[in-house]
């Protein structure tokens, strides 16, 4: 495996702005490894270990993501059956997850409704804090998996413009993508309606733009999910608007490089932020998204754990 | 060694040698000796000899701070503070006065529980005063029984935590109020513009992911509130400004004779929202040219619950215009808006934290701080702090002979690290925790009585 590599250096994974571009070349390298090498090399990488699994938020592909990927390096899956718990009631956050620790667990996967939920978990348990999404904050396995599917789709992220379109300031998949694609050189350009985009145009490599400048010749198109609810004041007069201003079309996607590939971080609203040809298209990457899920937090995982 | 003392005391008689007098009253700032004999400033050549003397070159001495804005949290609140904690706080704090906020449970909203809670602090650290709820219940319903509760000494009324909720009733609360003399006191905040917000809206809270609280939110209060100050001759006092287009608005209104004062707390003279990020950079310092993408979060210090508190931590363009506004006098005090919570309430999510922070025993050093950094004078901070905010309640200040001795002595070079056992305060919900802080008092005294003396340990 990587046995030259130096050893990794970050004890949690919260987001990927703490990650080098050097960092993100060998996770996305080594996901590779797992993705494409002999299962059985490395079955065992994590044999012994016990990982926690804290979904606060209700979540299926993320959870099974880890739980496929965690089973798959030999660790013990624990999932702590904490869904459902709300702020507010019954114990707080850092007592559960104290409680955890002193059960034996060293390693806890956390998804959270709260944006910082982990950076809390981080100074005050002593565990390995691994952020499965957090509010509207990052999602840096998700990043991770979507530059992974990017990459193998447009070789590399360098130079490259990659459109993000849709409500980019309640995104925590957004944000770890901007961090993410910015880091490994690509040229981010974001589109929206004026409320979902406010704000970003002060981040460093990022270009706010009317959708027509942000989708011409990009090499890939993100589009993110609307939740139902920014109806009622929240940034939009309606769905229908939505859908007919800025949901993504064959028609739309003519502006965009030749065969520019398409990404969604699921689950998709099919007629309103993407039609649902273009989502069952060659061109969407919506379910290699999800597939290299796995093998990107095995990559995570492995890392983090000191096992590669 | 600290020690503290009560109203109740046997008043103090002593002399001070050396110091520098700051008398807000007078217009003097003089080196110069002061005597206090049974709890009345005498003048130091008609002080009898023999009077226990503390040579104090290079410490100042000033009017008795006096703080418009203060959750004491009794009744209802004892786990986070209590008429004792936070009335040796006070004093410690250099404080001689501490107006009680209104939003305990229940409710300071009639006569009966604002002579209790009088009487409950007559042995107290401090001078407390008493602010009546506005409402009934704080609901935005029913106005209070406002005379009757003058009557028993609040100094203004206020729903704090909350703006009246409508027009309507700001305009009733300030037309029967103008006869009596009295504030409302508003929190400005338009709840349907706050709502769901946890930090101040801007490039910060969109690299964190926070839902952001916009200027307007507080400035269409403000304005709303100068208007109708306007038309019903009423004195409106806005608390806890936090942005420069609220500090304009007052400005305009103080230009055309309005009875309109306001105060700004010394975290968001101090701090701002890049705390939430993790910065631990005062407002005038140089900002750190990355933040707030320029590198990672830290762990050790991103989404802080202790950095949570309503109106947020501003802007730095606006904390820095609140250090103008303080400076050219349209702030006419600093309040603290000391709110204690225990760890349970801020030791959570930062969305989940309860808002508020501590503020009694870091306002001077964070005032002293400013002075430090050229944003006002010494002069200008202990009006602020002592002289303005007293007036508006209707006591003086003065350091003049004759009168009651009601002063703090403090050590503006000397610096105390802020930590829970420095702290008299029961809670300790501050992002200043564990930081070092300029000035330390030495001696605060109460109507003549010693309530918080520090002197001995010094020399």
């Amino acid at each position: 495996m990587s046995g030259k590599a130096p050893a990794w250096r970050h004890r949690h994974l919260l987001d990927v702005d703490a990650l080098s571009s050097a960092d993100l070349e060998r996770v996305l390298e080594l996901a590779v490894e797992m993705r494409d090498g002999d299962p059985a090399a490395h079955a065992d990488l994590l044999r012994g270990q016990s990982i926690g699994l804290a979904f606060y938020e209700p979540s299926t592909r993320t959870r099974v993501s880890f739980q496929m990927a965690a089973m798959a390096l030999g660790a013990t899956v624990v999932d702590l059956g904490v869904a459902g718990s709300s702020v507010g009631k019954g114990e707080s956050l850092i007592d559960t997850l104290r409680t955890m620790v002193r059960t034996g667990l060293r390693t806890i996967v956390l998804r959270h409704a709260m944006s910082g939920a982990p950076y809390l978990a981080a100074r005050e348990v002593d565990a390995q804090l691994l952020n499965a999404g957090d509010g509207q904050h990052a999602h840096p396995t998700q990043a991770l998996a979507d530059a992974l599917t990017l990459r193998d789709a447009l070789g590399t992220l360098r130079d490259r413009k990659i459109a993000i379109v849709g409500d980019i300031g309640h995104s925590r998949v957004a944000r770890s993508n901007l961090h993410a694609l910015t880091k490994l050189g690509a040229s981010v350009w974001l589109a929206g309606p004026p409320a979902f985009v406010r704000g970003f145009d002060a981040w460093p490599g990022i270009c706010v733009a009317p959708l027509d400048e942000a989708l011409r010749d990009a090499d890939a198109v993100m589009t993110l999910r609307i939740q139902l609810e920014r109806e009622a004041g929240g940034g939009i007069p309606s769905l229908h608007e939505y859908a007919a201003r800025w949901g993504l079309t064959s028609e739309r996607m003519l502006l965009a490089a030749p065969d520019a590939p398409i990404l969604h971080p699921g689950p998709t609203n099919e007629g309103v932020e993407i039609s649902a040809e273009l989502a069952s298209s060659p061109r969407s990457l919506i379910g290699r998204q999800v597939e290299n899920g796995v093998p990107l937090r095995m990559a995570v995982l492995s890392l983090i754990g000191g096992a590669a | 060694m600290v020690r503290f003392g009560r109203l109740t005391d046997v008043p103090a008689s002593f002399r001070l040698t050396g110091a520098r007098l700051i008398d807000p009253c007078a217009g003097t700032d003089a080196v110069a000796d002061l005597a206090v004999v049974d709890g009345v400033l005498v003048a130091a050549a008609d002080a009898p000899r023999g009077l226990p003397t503390r040579e104090v070159a290079g410490l100042v001495v000033a009017p008795g701070l006096c703080d418009l804005h203060t959750h004491l949290r009794e009744p209802g609140g004892e786990a986070a503070e209590t008429l004792e904690s936070g009335s040796r706080a006070a004093a410690h704090g250099g404080f001689t006065t501490v107006c009680a906020m209104p939003n305990t449970k229940p409710a300071l909203d009639d006569p009966a529980r604002i002579a209790a809670l009088l009487a409950g602090s007559a042995d107290a650290a401090a001078r407390v005063r008493v602010i009546g709820a506005a409402t009934l219940r704080r609901d935005g319903e029913r106005l209070v029984e406002m005379g009757a509760l003058a009557a028993a000494g609040v100094v203004g009324f206020s729903d704090d935590g909350a703006a009246l909720p409508t027009a309507r009733l700001v305009r009733a609360a300030l037309t029967y109020l103008a006869p009596l003399g009295l504030p409302l006191i508003e929190h400005c905040e338009d709840p349907s513009l706050a709502a769901g917000a946890v930090m101040r809206a801007g490039p910060i809270a969109t690299r964190l992911g926070l839902s952001g609280w916009p200027a307007s939110a507080e400035l269409t209060i403000v304005e709303r509130d100068i208007a109708l100050a306007d038309e019903t001759g009423g004195w409106v006092h806005l608390t806890h400004l936090s942005t420069i287009g609220s500090l304009e608005a007052v400005r305009r209104a103080k230009s055309r004779g309005l009875r309109v004062t306001c105060d700004v707390t010394p975290h968001h003279l101090a701090l701002t929202d890049a705390w939430v990020a993790g910065d631990r950079r005062f407002s005038w310092e140089d900002p750190d040219p990355d933040q707030p993408f320029g590198h990672a979060l830290a762990a050790s210090a991103a989404y802080d619950g202790r950095c949570r508190v309503n109106p947020p931590l501003p802007s730095r363009a606006d904390a820095l215009g609140l250090l103008a506004g303080l400076a050219d006098g349209t702030i006419d005090a600093i309040a603290t808006d000391h709110a204690p919570h225990p760890p349970q309430r801020k030791l959570v999510e930062f969305g989940a934290a309860a808002p508020g922070m501590i503020g009694l025993e870091t306002a001077l050093s964070l005032g002293l701080a400013a002075v430090d950094a050229g944003a006002f004078s010494m002069g200008r901070l202990v009006t602020a702090l002592s002289f303005a905010p007293a007036r508006l309640i209707g006591e003086s200040r003065s350091l003049a002979p004759g009168g009651p001795a009601d002063l703090v002595v403090f050590d503006p070079s000397a610096s105390w690290t802020v930590s829970a056992d420095a702290l008299a305060s029961r809670s300790c919900n501050t992002p200043l925790l564990g930081r070092s802080l300029p000035g330390r008092v030495r001696l605060t005294i109460v109507d003549g009585r010693v309530t918080f003396d520090d002197l001995a340990s010094a020399y």
